[in-house]
């Protein structure tokens, strides 16, 4: 049976280092497959998290050779083993233990986005009717299987750590869904703005590059946000209506 | 927001583990545009040799004044300093509306700046503003742009219309044609079009801005015609900056007398 090496971070919020780990591999194997044999076989205390294996969960996420992926979504077969895997931790977020972070601060981030809260039922039953068309809009956001990935990826978190001034892709989308829904009757757009720090977002593209769900974040929901909020706070024409529609 | 404090380390600049080619889509965008700004401001500050027979260059279009036959105000004003060519007159309207361009924008931040350099590839400045305060705050007023994009690309169609008639040099009279000129000025204003066209900005405009687009039929195809060409953004935004480069050089050549405009009919 081949072989391949696997370049694993092992340390915890102190430090750490890479560790090499030799293992069987065979066709059809992931990476998680892999570091699970490992911690089976040669690291019986390597930490690791993951639940469904089946690209789902949101629970396996890392860095594989710098790009950060769902173990368990990634095929050996797509990587090189002439030379090491590397697998380290996700980096926006702080290290637990090896390849564990400490993902709380998105479920913080999260209590603090303002709650659908739909229009008066439609119809005398206390339902409501919704066309097919709106709705596909934002079904694309509900994909989100919360992995962080694109949290991970942000540049914004990830080297500028401003956790306290930016809620991150995920978030947006997150924000999006609500925003967008035809039956949600809230406004975020001030929030987005002045607490969640959408003006941050410099369009890098990187969050959708690293969707495992293939969510189109940047172009479907930060950049029609962006827009949402350059109509309400930064458009002169539009403010100057708002003022005269106002004064009549 | 929370206030959690989150101990992490900073990577260095370029510091990655990534081992693909990461650089080589940074470079190749930082030198294509980089060719496309040197020879823009180049073209932009000649002044002549841009336009030949029907044809006239997008770089130079509208011509508000000039001594050319397109030229729409007549001929430039003595109180005009002679440097400014009539494509200064225009060329901020366009510029503009590439600057603040939701693709070139994640594009030169990219390779220009450096921010990121590529994807979790670390930073070369610790500081980071974001589009929150100024200059980059302007970035906002894309949509004003678009307006006038939207001008300039009826001007460039006009153009290309206009291109279609062959004034004879002997007798003076106007017949229609197609040269290869023509073919360029068509092509140049369909991928104007096409990159144009699916701008975020009007994607927003058009339909995007609304819950419940299904109230507006007429908003609801607009908008899934310009998301179509939007998810195209990209690729007309690199073949109208390229083709309105080979445009303006085509002309040129033939106005200098380099090459001769092959008449197909």
């Amino acid at each position: 049976m081949a072989t391949a090496t696997f370049r694993i971070w092992r340390g915890n919020k102190e430090g750490g280092k890479f560790q090499d780990y030799t293992t069987e591999v065979s066709e059809g194997m992931v990476v998680l497959d892999a570091v699970l044999r490992i911690q089976a076989e040669k690291a019986n205390d390597l930490a690791v998290r993951w639940n469904c294996k089946a690209g789902k969960c949101g629970s396996c996420s890392a860095e594989i050779n710098g790009i950060p992926k769902l173990m368990c979504m990634t095929r050996l077969s797509e990587l090189s083993l002439d030379l090491p895997v590397i697998i380290e931790p996700m980096q926006s977020f702080p290290s637990i233990k090896d390849l564990v972070t400490d993902v709380s601060w998105n479920f913080e981030v999260k209590k603090k986005i303002k709650k659908f809260s739909p229009r008066k039922a439609d119809a005398s039953d206390g339902t409501w009717r919704m066309a097919q068309n709106d709705v596909n809009r934002v079904q694309e956001f509900r994909k989100c299987i919360e992995c962080f990935l694109c949290q991970n990826v942000c540049h914004v978190l990830r080297d500028h750590h401003l956790h306290n001034e930016f809620i991150g892709p995920r978030f947006f989308v997150y924000s999006a869904n609500l925003e967008m829904n035809p039956l949600d009757t809230q406004d975020r757009l001030e929030q987005l703005k002045d607490t969640q720090g959408i003006g941050y977002c410099n369009i890098t593209k990187c969050c959708t590059k690293v969707c495992p769900e293939s969510i189109t974040i940047t172009d479907n929901a930060i950049i029609p946000l962006k827009e949402r909020v350059a109509d309400e706070f930064y458009d002169p024409l539009k403010k100057l209506i708002r003022l005269f529609r106002k004064k009549k | 927001m929370s206030n959690t404090v989150i101990p992490l380390q900073r990577r260095k600049f370029a510091q990655t583990t990534r081992q693909d080619g990461w650089w080589i889509q940074p470079l190749a965008i930082f030198l294509g545009l980089s060719a496309f700004i040197v020879y823009a401001n180049w073209a932009a500050f000649q002044g002549e040799h841009y336009h030949w027979g029907p044809y006239l260059s997008p770089f130079y279009s509208p011509e508000l004044f000039g001594d050319s036959p397109h030229s729409m105000f007549g001929a430039r004003p003595s109180w005009l300093p002679a440097w400014v060519s009539p494509a200064l007159l225009i060329l901020w309207a366009p510029a503009g509306f590439r600057l603040t361009c939701y693709y070139y924008r994640g594009a030169y931040y990219k390779s220009f700046w450096g921010d990121p350099p590529a994807c979790a590839v670390g930073e070369l400045r610790n500081g980071y503003r974001g589009e929150n305060k100024l200059p980059l705050i302007m970035q906002n007023l894309h949509r004003y742009f678009l307006y006038l994009a939207l001008i300039f690309l009826l001007v460039l169609a006009y153009d290309a219309w206009k291109g279609m008639w062959f004034k004879d040099a002997v007798t003076g009279e106007v017949s229609f044609g197609v040269g290869i000129g023509t073919l360029v000025l068509i092509t140049n204003v369909c991928l104007l079009g096409g990159y144009t066209l699916g701008c975020h900005s009007l994607r927003h405009l058009v339909g995007g801005r609304l819950d419940e687009m299904s109230n507006s039929p007429v908003c609801q195809k607009a908008y899934s015609c310009v998301s179509c060409f939007n998810a195209r953004h990209m690729l007309f935004a690199w073949l109208s900056l390229v083709w309105v480069a080979f445009s303006d050089v085509y002309i040129r050549l033939c106005s200098m007398g380099v090459l001769s405009d092959w008449r197909l009919f």
